[in-house]
């Protein structure tokens, strides 16, 4: 799964701790949900989702679908 | 930038603060452990009240050692969560495989000396770093 994740944080001039500590999650988490190693949980993509106030779809795209 | 979750004290703080319990814990456990093990032998001279009030506070301690556990596997956020659990499956398929492989050489007496539990916690050990140190290295 493709996310966009890095260019949505790199938009608010935000650092990935910053954004592990907004999310709850490590940084190691973070990082590796943008290099696309970790699919995030429903429930983190939500949280995602809120926090950069989009959606889940705009944020997660399905490399089959995509 | 607003946190998520309302909790009154944030998640890293609180991460650190169960890894530094299930420390405390571990650290009390293993310490008794040496104490029941060498106590008999070096420091009360085998009398069993204080080796059986030695090994009750280390099964005490042991059990809280686990609680403690649990409550850090519950802080962890869910990627480190993941890289616990098939950390731990690895620990313990490897230590049940190996382990009864093990105590059959003995019971078959293909093996001269008698099978040790000491080895198992070895092996189960190692493996459970491997697997901590794999999973790091999978989502780095």
């Amino acid at each position: 799964m493709k996310n966009r994740l890095k260019v949505l944080r790199a938009e608010r001039d935000w650092t990935q701790a910053e954004l592990a500590t907004a999310l709850e999650v490590s940084r190691q988490t973070v990082n590796a949900i943008e290099t696309d190693k970790y699919d995030p949980s429903l429930p983190l993509a939500f949280k995602i989702s809120r926090l950069f106030g989009k959606t889940i779809e705009d944020i997660f795209q399905d490399e089959e679908t995509s | 930038m607003k946190k998520e979750n309302t909790d009154t004290s944030d998640w890293g703080t609180r991460t650190n603060k169960r890894t530094i319990h299930l420390a405390y814990w571990t650290t009390a456990w293993v310490v008794t452990m040496a104490l029941a093990t060498f106590g008999p032998k070096f420091l009360w001279h085998s009398n069993e009240l204080l080796t059986l009030l030695a090994i009750l506070i280390n099964l005490g301690l042991g059990i809280g050692m686990i609680v403690a556990n649990i409550q850090h596997l519950k802080v962890l956020d869910e990627m480190m969560q993941k890289i616990q659990l098939e950390a731990m499956g690895l620990s313990l398929g490897i230590g049940v495989v190996c382990g009864l492989s093990y105590s059959l050489l003995d019971t078959t007496n293909l093996i001269s000396s008698d099978a040790e539990i000491s080895y198992l916690v070895i092996l189960m050990s190692l493996t459970y770093l491997v697997g901590i140190f794999t999973g790091h290295r999978r989502y780095r």
